[in-house]
């Protein structure tokens, strides 16, 4: 029983940084259309900034030139480089985006090379012992600030004018611009807050009980962003929250019984988030909560 | 291509690649190889997207699926030929009982699936250790047609004084199913199916009007495709010798899109050419290193001959879709055609066009 309290504690709180993850994916595709590929790399580039700066400048200070840094990144890709293909279908643009995340990716590998870096965060290696459940102290300070980021997020959405503008050209591009809403401002915000999502989801994902900041990072972090929004509803932020929740718990559990699962195979915690999406995506083809795409002739 | 541009082209660039194994050295050869694999992949992949509109990021998947036959069947004992047709068939059936899932999905939500397909793969491949070898992978059986082999001995063959060692004889062997590939896909783009999978490209309603059975064709499309990425596997896993999980990761679906992109998509010889392009960069830059003052050696710190290989070639999908969306192909018929005669193709292909709005604007 304890043993699955566990499970239960961690699966949240990985389930919270999932849910991070997947929120700067979907919040992008959610007002451009775009699917950002590169997002797993700007996640790199965030915790890479984090790793070469704090030394210098003290933990709160790199966080900050990591944010400053990826949402930059993310502003030059969504603006400079999407914006001259406005016109061109959404699969086209994505594979742009991973194009810049083959550039991103490798740059920052061969900068980070054989170097240790790590984030050194003020939690460090940590654990917080709740009533017999031992968690490590990063993941819940990921929880509270992946609560706090997505709760400040939603409210923002539902009540300022950014919010109504972004889920108007969401759902009608046409009538938004009719009614005075610039999509270009609001498709660039988009890429800026989910450059610096990144950067905080980049912290979290590298700090401790993970390895580090190395060169696979971004690639791990796409891994967990894209079952996570794609189950949840690509277009859906409610959907990046549950999908993240969905694949923390699927990965803590499969993880946590292995022995159990041992029949499926030695480290089946990494792909059982995918074998979620496909049986979730067999009933439901858009998703959890995404949208369906209308056919009209 | 016109017809008189075709018949000038078509015989120097058959002559010389059945000439090359006389002249170059091992490396080209194999160089040669992994790019014969990759065209024979890449054109199956750009049947899928370019023409039949089906975002797809597994074709990994279906190489290793083709690899992985072929190792397992010749090394239960069946004839290498028998094995590869095995390998082929395995493939394809692989594509074929994926399509129900692909059926229902578009665009997008489409490509991100098949990339799921691409780790489920990765764990298979490193876990199934009884058919797979586990991580540290599986030996393919060296080919050998009706008692010829494709190893250096049996029988010694040299061919104006150059001894024909198995990277000549698959050299060969590839040529041939290279053109037998193309061909076929040639055909099939231009025929009948070819015409109604453009249609279900460009909309699935007014296909189905047409009486196209859409379902039908994009399981058949699918099938097809990863028949020819089984195709593929074969080869490689013939080039490689020995074949690792590593190898059909995330990275070679991705190098498959960028080499169909770089190439063109919907064009067969812009998917060969952007197969060249993409397998024979880095390898090519490798072998150079030392000649090229911009690359590192191993060990220096600067960008290595592996990294500017991936920097570049991820510039290069950027530069194509920005400034040429048609790639390599658009630019070869700009050259071809006069400028009033153009019609510039579009990056059409790629599914997932935005959803019609209700807007009615």
């Amino acid at each position: 029983m304890n043993h699955f309290l566990t499970l239960v504690v961690n699966g949240l709180s990985l389930g919270c940084l999932d849910a991070l993850i997947a929120l700067g994916f979907v919040i992008v595709f959610k007002a451009t259309r775009v699917v950002n590929f590169a997002y797993g790399s700007l996640l790199l580039l965030g915790a890479y900034v984090i790793g070469r700066a704090h030394a210098a400048l003290g933990f709160a200070a790199a966080v900050l030139l990591a944010l400053v840094v990826t949402a930059a990144v993310a502003a030059l890709i969504g603006v400079v480089l999407l914006r001259r293909l406005r016109q061109a279908d959404p699969g086209a643009l994505a594979i742009v985006t991973l194009g810049v995340d083959i550039v991103l990716a490798t740059d920052l590998t061969r900068r980070i090379g054989t170097d240790l870096l790590t984030t050194g965060d003020p939690w460090g290696a940590e654990v917080v012992a709740l009533g017999g459940i031992q968690v490590p102290q990063t993941r819940v300070a990921a929880a509270v600030v992946a609560v706090v980021l997505v709760a400040g997020f939603l409210a923002v959405v539902k009540f300022t004018d950014w919010g109504i503008g972004l889920r108007a050209s969401a759902e009608r591009p046409a009538t938004a611009t009719l009614m005075g809403i610039r999509l270009r401002r609001v498709a660039a915000s988009a890429w800026v807050l989910a450059g610096g999502l990144a950067a905080i989801a980049g912290l979290f994902f590298t700090a401790f009980p993970s390895p580090g900041i190395t060169g696979g990072v971004g690639q791990a972090a796409l891994g967990a962003a894209v079952p996570a929004a794609v189950l949840g509803g690509l277009d859906s932020t409610t959907g990046a929250l549950i999908g993240g929740m969905a694949v923390g718990f699927t990965a803590t559990f499969a993880a946590g019984y292995q022995d159990q699962l041992a029949f499926l195979g030695r480290g089946f915690g990494a792909v059982a988030p995918y074998v979620v999406m496909l049986l979730v995506l067999l009933v439901r083809p858009a998703g959890l909560f995404g949208s369906k795409e209308i056919t009209r002739v | 291509m016109s017809d008189r541009v075709r018949l000038l082209l078509w015989p120097p660039v058959v002559l010389l690649a059945l000439a090359a194994p006389l002249e170059l050295a091992g490396f080209w050869l194999q160089t040669g190889l992994f790019a014969m694999a990759a065209v024979i992949g890449a054109i199956g992949l750009t049947l899928l997207v370019g023409v039949t509109g089906q975002l797809s990021l597994g074709h990994a998947f279906f190489v290793a699926v083709g690899a992985y036959g072929y190792a397992y069947l010749a090394g239960i004992g069946w004839p290498p030929p028998l094995a590869a047709i095995g390998a082929v068939a395995l493939a394809g059936l692989a594509g074929a009982l994926f399509s129900p899932i692909a059926g229902r999905l578009r665009g997008i939500y489409l490509g991100l699936t098949s990339l799921g397909l691409v780790f489920l793969g990765q764990h298979i491949l490193t876990n199934a250790t009884a058919v797979t070898g586990g991580f540290n992978g599986r030996d393919a059986a060296p080919f050998n047609l009706f008692g010829f082999s494709f190893t250096a001995t049996d029988p010694e063959l040299t061919v104006l004084d150059v001894p024909f060692g198995p990277l000549e004889r698959l050299w060969y062997l590839g040529l041939l199913l290279v053109a037998v590939s193309w061909w076929y896909a040639g055909n099939l783009a231009r025929g009948r199916p070819g015409r109604a999978l453009v249609a279900v490209r460009d909309s699935e309603v007014a296909a189905a009007v047409m009486g196209v059975d859409v379902r039908r064709y994009k399981a058949a499309a699918f099938t097809v495709s990863s028949a020819y990425a089984g195709l593929a596997g074969v080869l490689l896993a013939l080039a490689f010798g020995r074949i690792v999980p590593e190898s059909f990761g995330f990275l070679l679906s991705i190098d498959f899109l960028a080499m169909i992109i770089i190439g063109g998509l919907g064009s067969i010889g812009g998917a060969a050419a952007g197969a060249v392009f993409v397998t024979a960069l880095p390898l090519v830059l490798n072998h150079y290193s030392d000649a090229l003052p911009f690359l590192a050696q191993p060990g220096e710190a600067g960008i290595g001959a592996a990294e500017a290989a991936r920097l570049l070639y991820g510039a290069a999908i950027v530069v194509v879709l920005l400034f040429a969306p048609g790639g390599l192909a658009q630019l070869a018929r700009r050259i071809r055609t006069p400028r009033s005669a153009r019609h510039e193709p579009t990056t059409a292909g790629l599914a997932d066009r935005p959803a019609p709005r209700a807007d009615g604007l």
